[in-house]
């Protein structure tokens, strides 16, 4: 279809017209349905918020938008024309700009060098860059945000909150008309997002549509005017603020009500393996956990609260500032080669970088966290190793040509499951598994959970970290919710439900 | 999954490493076939042999650089630390007249300088490259400070044996790098230490994460890159009759190049010890090859980089055919 055409958009009916509508975007990654029919209208002028848990569809959402995906089906129109948004640039053109939670400025170019960064040709005099002249634009617009910042001091000696407003200041100099914040205060200080609030406030002033990614209820009753829910890559519903209670909100992000879902088989688990108490560390602040033989046990909570520091911590990846761990009564060792060696595995949440050597072949990679119990006298026997790969191929169901065939050409399934073997054959009893089914297919999922099953019915311990409700809910005999590096909440028998993470999760 | 798991029906002797390595025979033959037939004295006993003893002592070298870099690390230490220890051990033999104790001195200067490189990169957390260059001119400052200007020369022939010597028809040196060769090929594929060192070398994070006690290893894997060059010291310093501050500087670069040529890649985790002992012998028959067909000594480094790049870029497309075609 040609891109340029001008369809529908009658110049008579803009008085309501939105000045940004998405219509119909679909969008499908490999295993994926990412975003089911979305459409969403974007008027100037107004905050509008999109709710959603995680995976809900929210940031490949911003990044349609963005030009960094393209839709499979759908299209966005600005002021009733139809545009094509092929790359980000495409998008910068259109006024459209998103302020990551990642920043990108340069930290050794200053605040004026940031914001025109690869627009200089604008102050280029004589070939040279009139730097008084570009510094003079940089104030200007700072001033226009109420910024006292010196346009001379460098990125890197600004704080998150200053350099998320320059961040700010670059997309208005791009006279941006819609500005996409993705949780712009997941990493801001209360103070800091109230600056933040003032500045939004004073640009839908200036008829700027705000689209503001959140899942803080507060923030979401305080700023939006109107909110969209999404769910499962879906939208679920788009009202204006008042027309919804935050119950009904939270049930919205939920979906199905939590009388609905499957009942667990109540497990009888046994002695404790691990108690920690008042675990600090970095990123950690007073983390006090046990877990016993023979259950599962859930970590809940959003990204980035802290799930998986806390299992590194446990593990021995990271190092503890305060408070102690027990294994098996007795306290644990300090290196995590010993903690290995004392039963506990890590399936690390992303298993390319952090739980596979994906050059090396299924045996290498299978056998590596058990070398040390198989081959006690450090002589390795390969015609040993093989026949132990084969019996964890077979056991795990892994769909492989052969013990030498590279975890690299492996599916993200298959992959999972080596790193599962590897542990399996070090015959640990504690599992820390961080998204062990993230990015594998439903047939592989399934077969994760029966693991699980397994592992548990033979008396281990098993801890897991998921950001899907329902698979937490299904699979966990209790759960521990997470909110800002802390537990927040402790979850059991009858009060572990979807809904009763969520709302500690989202804090009400 | 019903499927049940296919067994692997390749035979070993076509497994890629093993591909790889009758590749550079091949092209080892082809280089000598066509240089005997430019000149037959080419093949004769003794010009073989003395060519095998030059790749011999290159191979030394770069032994137990393989195993740092299969490791995932990296060793500039290697020349002047061959220095250090001939310049030390040709002091120790000259005022004992006893070249045992030549050999107690480089074998432990070696190790301690290879253990020095492990405690740098563990300890201070400074990158391989980092800590092993200090160590190049640390060392090399050492020997130039120790030696003083002068050189020592004239060992004893007990002593020389090891460098001019032969043991049923066949140098020593050349029995040596065997040796080097069955030892270190042992401890890569036959020993857990081994098989955990091209884990690290594939994914220091995930060996670490996998309960491998990466610092230990790392210290062993210098202080054998450190031990072989002590030995390589000692062979050197026989053969030579003689040391000097100058001797190891030059070897680094053709260690490494044998070790890239023998297809042992950089990055760590891939390679094996047969294929340096080739890229060895690669190495020094086309340098014996280009003074046979009289090119000019300034041309030798072009063909040797020449070389090197063929050989990485070779590798390179046929790990990438293979990782593509899955």
């Amino acid at each position: 279809m040609p891109a340029a055409t001008a369809a529908g958009g009658h110049p008579a009916d803009h008085a309501a017209a939105p000045l940004l509508r998405l219509i119909d975007i679909d969008k499908s990654f490999p295993g994926v349905h990412a975003l089911r029919s979305v459409s969403l209208d974007i008027h100037a002028g107004e905050v509008h918020v999109i709710l959603g848990q995680n995976g809900a569809g929210k940031s490949t959402l911003i990044k349609t938008l963005y030009g960094a995906h393209a839709a499979d089906k759908g299209h966005i129109e600005v002021e009733g024309r139809r545009v094509a948004v092929a790359r980000p640039a495409d998008a910068s053109a259109l006024g459209i700009a998103v302020i990551f939670q990642e920043f990108s400025l340069v930290p050794y170019l200053d605040i004026a060098q940031n914001i025109y960064l690869g627009r200089e040709a604008a102050f280029a005099r004589f070939g040279l860059i009139d730097s008084a002249a570009m510094h003079a634009a940089a104030r200007t617009i700072l001033d226009d945000l109420g910024l006292d910042y010196d346009t001379h001091a460098y990125a890197a000696d600004l704080g998150v909150a200053q350099q998320q407003m320059v961040e700010i200041a670059k997309a208005l100099s791009q006279n941006a008309r819609v500005l996409v914040m993705d949780e712009p205060t997941a990493a801001i200080s209360e103070r800091e997002a109230e600056r933040l609030f003032a500045t939004i406030a004073r640009l839908t002033q200036k008829n700027v549509a705000i689209v503001y990614i959140s899942h803080r209820m507060k923030e979401v009753q305080m700023l939006g005017d109107r909110i969209t829910i999404l769910r499962d890559g879906a939208v679920v519903t788009s009202v204006l603020r008042d027309e919804m209670s935050q119950t009904e909100m939270v049930g919205a992000m939920i979906g199905r009500p939590s009388g609905s879902q499957l009942a667990r088989t109540p497990r009888a688990p046994g002695d404790p393996i691990l108690f920690a108490r008042g675990i600090s560390t970095a990123k950690l602040s007073d983390i006090s956990i046990e877990i016993r033989a023979g259950e599962v046990v859930g970590l809940a909570g959003l990204v980035g609260s802290g799930r998986t520091e806390v299992v590194r911590a446990l593990f021995g990846a990271d190092p503890i500032t305060g408070g102690e761990i027990a294994l098996s009564g007795s306290r644990a060792p300090t290196t995590l080669d010993a903690r290995v060696r004392a039963g506990m595995a890590l399936l690390p949440e992303d298993r390319k970088r952090e739980g596979l050597a994906l050059p090396l072949d299924i045996r290498d990679n299978a056998t590596v966290a058990s070398l040390w119990r198989r081959f006690t006298s450090g002589w390795f026997s390969p015609a040993a190793a093989e026949r132990d790969t084969r019996g964890l191929i077979a056991q795990l169901g892994i769909a492989a040509h052969g013990t030498h065939q590279t975890v690299r050409t492996l599916s993200g399934g298959n992959q999972q499951k080596v790193v599962l073997a590897k542990w399996l054959a070090a015959g640990s009893r504690l599992f820390l598994l961080d998204e062990p089914t993230r990015g594998v297919d439903v047939g592989a999922k399934a077969e994760i959970y029966r693991l699980i099953d397994q592992l548990v019915d033979g008396g281990a311990g098993v801890v897991v970290i998921s950001s899907e409700l329902p698979e937490l809910v299904q699979l966990c005999d209790r759960a521990y919710v997470m909110r800002d590096h802390r537990i927040v909440g402790h979850l059991d028998d009858d009060a572990l439900t979807e809904r009763a993470i969520l709302e500690l999760v989202v804090h009400q | 999954m019903t499927i049940p798991a296919t067994l692997d029906t390749r035979s070993p002797s076509l497994s890629p490493d093993a591909l790889a390595l009758l590749g550079r025979l091949i092209l080892i033959v082809l280089i000598a076939g066509a240089l005997t037939a430019v000149d037959p004295g080419f093949a004769s006993v003794s010009n073989l042999l003395n060519m095998l003893r030059q790749a011999s002592l290159l191979f030394l070298v770069a032994s137990g650089l393989t195993l740092v870099i299969i490791g995932g690390g990296l060793d500039l230490s290697v020349g002047s630390n061959l220095t250090l220890s001939a310049c030390l051990a040709a002091a120790a033999i000259k005022t004992t007249g006893n070249p045992w104790y030549g050999v107690a001195v480089a074998v432990t200067s070696g190790t301690l300088i290879g253990f020095t490189n492990g405690l740098m990169i563990n300890r201070l957390r400074l990158p391989p490259f980092l800590a092993t260059f200090g160590m190049l001119w640390v060392a090399q400052g050492a020997a130039y400070w120790f030696m003083a200007g002068q050189t020592i020369y004239g060992m004893p022939m007990s002593f020389r044996y090891f460098g001019t010597g032969f043991f049923l028809g066949v140098p020593l040196p050349i029995w040596i790098t065997l040796v080097v060769c069955v030892v270190c090929s042992i401890i890569l594929h036959r020993t857990t230490f081994g098989r955990e060192a091209y884990f690290m070398g594939a994914n220091q994070t995930a060996a670490l994460l996998s309960g491998i006690a990466v610092e230990r290893r790392r210290l062993l894997l210098y202080v054998l890159s450190g031990l072989t060059a002590g030995i390589a010291a000692l062979v050197y310093l026989a053969r030579l009759n003689a040391a000097e501050p100058g001797i190891g500087e030059p070897l680094l670069l053709p260690a490494i190049a044998a070790v890239l040529v023998g297809g042992t890649s950089l990055f760590g985790g891939s390679g094996n010890i047969v294929g340096t002992v080739l890229g060895a012998i690669l190495l020094t028959i086309i340098v014996n090859g280009l003074n046979l067909l009289n090119v000019a000594a300034t041309w030798h480094p072009f063909v040797n980089g020449a070389v090197v790049l063929i050989a990485i870029l070779a590798d390179f497309i046929v790990s990438r055919r293979r990782s593509e075609s899955g």
